[in-house]
């Protein structure tokens, strides 16, 4: 039994079967339910659980198909079009389908041809010879229209949707609103009703179902690498190449594991992706877990690029950067995509935004740095420190440069020093809002280490005391 | 010729190979740095296709270090990998724009940030494997348990089959038996100063502290950006050089007053 509250009233959301029994139904008040089934057992209502739980159902749901649309509150709709061979039919799929989700859940499943009509007769169950019978049969209710609407038809003595199917549509939307007549075209098939799949549809996707699960790791990828063979062909025929793979592995239990692939550059190279899909199982934080061991196996190519077919070399040597985008695939794919990087620069001078650090893989125009001052020193610190820490500083007030610092409990004294290079927060960020002023400083010590300093605020007009930081180490 | 006398031959050539590598043939060969002393003494420069390790010589100036391996990157050219810990890059980033101040294109670089030592090592071996990669920058701190003669023999052997130039760059750590072909200990000294005592272009002390079949050497270093070569700091002061004249621009627009600051 659960339960929410609705504008301003506590009202029974949901009851299992065995309270349906009882009479109760949702719409009631608690107090009415718990006084006519004593020791009734009451909860509070979860929609974010419930989106969560039919998310990760959606997920799982791929299993059986490419498009699948989460369908609030409480269904899934999957279209199967031709998915159904590589489970031997409809029945055998729904039967796959309903034997996984109906472990911990109570299933009811429709087939139909549009996902209206799948929606609505799988909610109000009717027998009937086809399924253009089944939906004339259908009450009013399965249009789902709001309450006024369907009201408002039962009114009119319009109780079934094929007293509704016959007659003209403009009178209709006329009377009982535009959206009464859409849902009776989607229902009936007249109008077009699209999925729109929860996850963006894959350019190309193999798939290899097994009569018996399969747990042991080699033999899983063997089968990717088959899988990888197969695609590897459809992409020559069509020149191109895939920059991202996704392998799915549907365990019999239900559970889905994936596994990604990247690469800097289109490829087909059934050789490869497997190195590359080997490294990947390798670097897994948790081992591949087969439990009871995988039943299907996808393997989608999510993204493609065009790529032409190129002659073997006759000189076995490749050509100039391949080697250098294998190694930085490699090196993506074993330690992770998020650890091997490019800098970019950023127009910003505000020196920690100045630059953007990126994946290597990720695509980007190369963008040229910008060229430092001829016949300068280097004005800008070979490493930065990020955050920048305090220090404590001596120095004339109002903006003199340090005459000494002392920086993680050691005493530096400048000898030379220059500055400042004011670096002010863009115009319109005041002062005020948190970003002050800095001054920086270019220092050298007595020992000759080059330090980048700075004081946050000007003094007396942004702050009474500025404090000063060290942001970088010159070499 | 009969197949087996072939790849006897062929194993003949590598064992000789192999006995001969103690002499000073770099089949890379070197890269000047621009300073006669050094490259004198190690036979032309820094040799391409080696392992040369670079350590910070005090513990607090990582940046010097940094800063020298930068430099060399510029000089080596070619793609640059620079493979450092998480760690390290938390305590110091490196920063692009300051790269590019010392002459070194950012572009050219690719980073590897990776989780611990370890790692890094192993990242190294494959980098240096690469033929694309220029040169290969391989920062430590401290002293890792796994670097050791084994690990730098590896990479020493990789550098040779695949041209690749590594930098062992080591900071806050002591210098252990390695099979590196040079190894340098790098501080910063105060540099030139610039009108107004205003710090002036990089500085280095650089002591080569072990060469293969070589000598060694101290020298004070300064790195000019614009002709991309280090010259010799006491030199450069007597001779008065302010600012190299660049090829490609008028002289007018290089030598009046600086307007930083």
């Amino acid at each position: 039994m659960l339960v929410a509250t609705e504008r301003n009233a506590r009202r029974l959301t949901a009851a299992c079967p065995q309270a349906r029994e009882q009479g109760l139904a949702p719409g009631m008040t608690p107090a009415d339910a718990l006084a006519r089934v004593p020791g009734l057992c009451v909860d509070e209502a979860d929609p974010a659980a419930d989106t969560r739980l039919l998310l990760r159902l959606s997920d799982m749901a791929l299993r059986w198909s490419p498009i699948v649309q989460p369908d609030p509150p409480d269904g899934l709709l999957i279209d199967i079009s031709g998915c159904t061979h590589l489970f031997g039919g409809e029945d055998a799929l729904a039967a796959d389908a309903t034997a996984l989700l109906g472990r911990h859940l109570s299933v009811r499943h429709t087939i139909a041809s549009t996902p209206s009509a799948a929606h609505a007769l799988a909610r109000f169950p009717v027998s009937a010879a086809s399924e253009e019978q089944a939906i004339r049969c259908l009450p009013v209710a399965a249009l789902g229209l709001p309450p006024e609407a369907e009201t408002a038809l039962r009114r009119a003595g319009l109780k079934l949707v094929g007293d509704l199917a016959d007659r003209p549509t403009a009178p209709l939307s006329a009377r009982f609103g535009k959206q009464a007549a859409l849902a009776l075209d989607r229902l009936l098939g007249r109008a077009d009703h699209r999925l729109s799949p929860r996850r963006p549809l894959p350019a190309l996707q193999f798939a290899r179902r097994f009569a018996e699960p399969i747990a042991h790791v080699d033999s899983v990828l063997g089968a990717v690498d088959g899988l990888a063979m197969k695609a590897a062909r459809v992409l020559e025929q069509r020149h191109q190449g895939g920059r991202s793979f996704a392998i799915s592995l549907c365990r019999s239990d239900g559970e889905m594991r994936e596994l990604a692939l990247e690469t800097g550059q289109p490829t087909r190279d059934p050789a490869l992706l497997q190195r590359l899909l080997r490294e990947r199982v390798e670097a897994l934080s948790d081992p591949l877990d087969p439990g009871f061991g995988f039943d299907l196996i996808r393997f989608a190519v999510a993204a493609t690029e065009p790529l032409e077919s190129v002659q073997a070399d006759l000189q076995a040597r490749g050509k100039q950067g391949e080697a250098l985008s294998a190694l930085i695939d490699r090196l993506s794919v074993r330690h992770g995509r998020e650890r091997i990087r490019r800098l970019l620069p950023v127009d910003s001078h505000v020196p920690e935004r100045a630059v953007r650090s990126v994946p290597a893989l990720d695509d980007g125009q190369a963008a040229a740095w910008p060229l430092p001052p001829p016949g300068e020193p280097p004005l800008r610190p070979i490493c930065l420190l990020d955050p920048p820490e305090p220090i404590e500083v001596l120095a004339e007030v109002p903006d003199a440069p340090p005459r000494r610092f002392r920086w993680r409990g050691v005493s530096h004294i400048v000898t030379r020093a220059e500055g400042p290079e004011r670096i002010a927060a863009p115009w319109w960020q005041k002062a005020s809002e948190g970003r002050p002023t800095r001054d920086y400083y270019r220092v050298e010590d007595e020992a000759g280490r080059r330090f980048w300093l700075f004081r946050r605020g000007l003094h007396e007009r942004e702050a009474g005391h500025p404090s000063w930081f060290i942001h970088g180490q010159f070499a | 010729m009969h197949p087996q006398t072939d790849d006897r031959c062929e194993r003949i050539r590598q064992l000789a190979r192999l006995a001969g590598r103690s002499d000073a043939r770099v089949p890379g060969g070197h890269v000047a740095f621009g300073h006669a002393d050094v490259d004198a003494a190690l036979g032309g420069g820094l040799g391409r296709g080696q392992l040369h390790e670079l350590f910070a010589a005090s513990a607090d100036d990582p940046a010097g270090a940094a800063g020298f391996a930068a430099m060399l990157c510029q000089r080596l050219g070619g793609t640059c990998v620079w493979l450092r810990e998480a760690r390290a890059e938390r305590r110091l980033q490196l920063f692009g724009p300051g790269l590019s101040a010392i002459g070194l294109d950012p572009a050219k670089l690719f980073l590897g940030v990776l989780p611990d030592a370890d790692a890094v090592l192993r990242a190294g071996a494959d980098v240096l494997r690469c033929p694309d990669v220029g040169v290969a920058v391989i920062e430590l701190w401290r002293n890792p348990r796994n670097l050791g003669l084994t690990a730098t023999r590896r990479f020493q052997l990789a550098t040779e089959a695949s041209g690749v130039t590594a930098l062992l760059l080591r900071m806050e750590a002591e210098p252990s038996a390695s099979a590196a072909a040079t190894r340098w200990a790098v501080r910063s000294v105060a540099s030139r100063a610039l009108e107004g005592n205003a710090p002036g272009r990089p500085a280095f002390e650089l002591e080569l502290l072990k060469h293969r079949g070589g000598g060694r050497g101290r020298w004070r270093l300064e790195w000019d950006r614009e002709s991309a070569s280090f010259r010799d700091l006491e030199r450069a002061a007597l001779s008065g050089v302010v600012v190299s004249v660049p090829a490609d621009r008028p002289l007018a627009d290089v030598l009046p007053i600086r307007k930083a600051g």
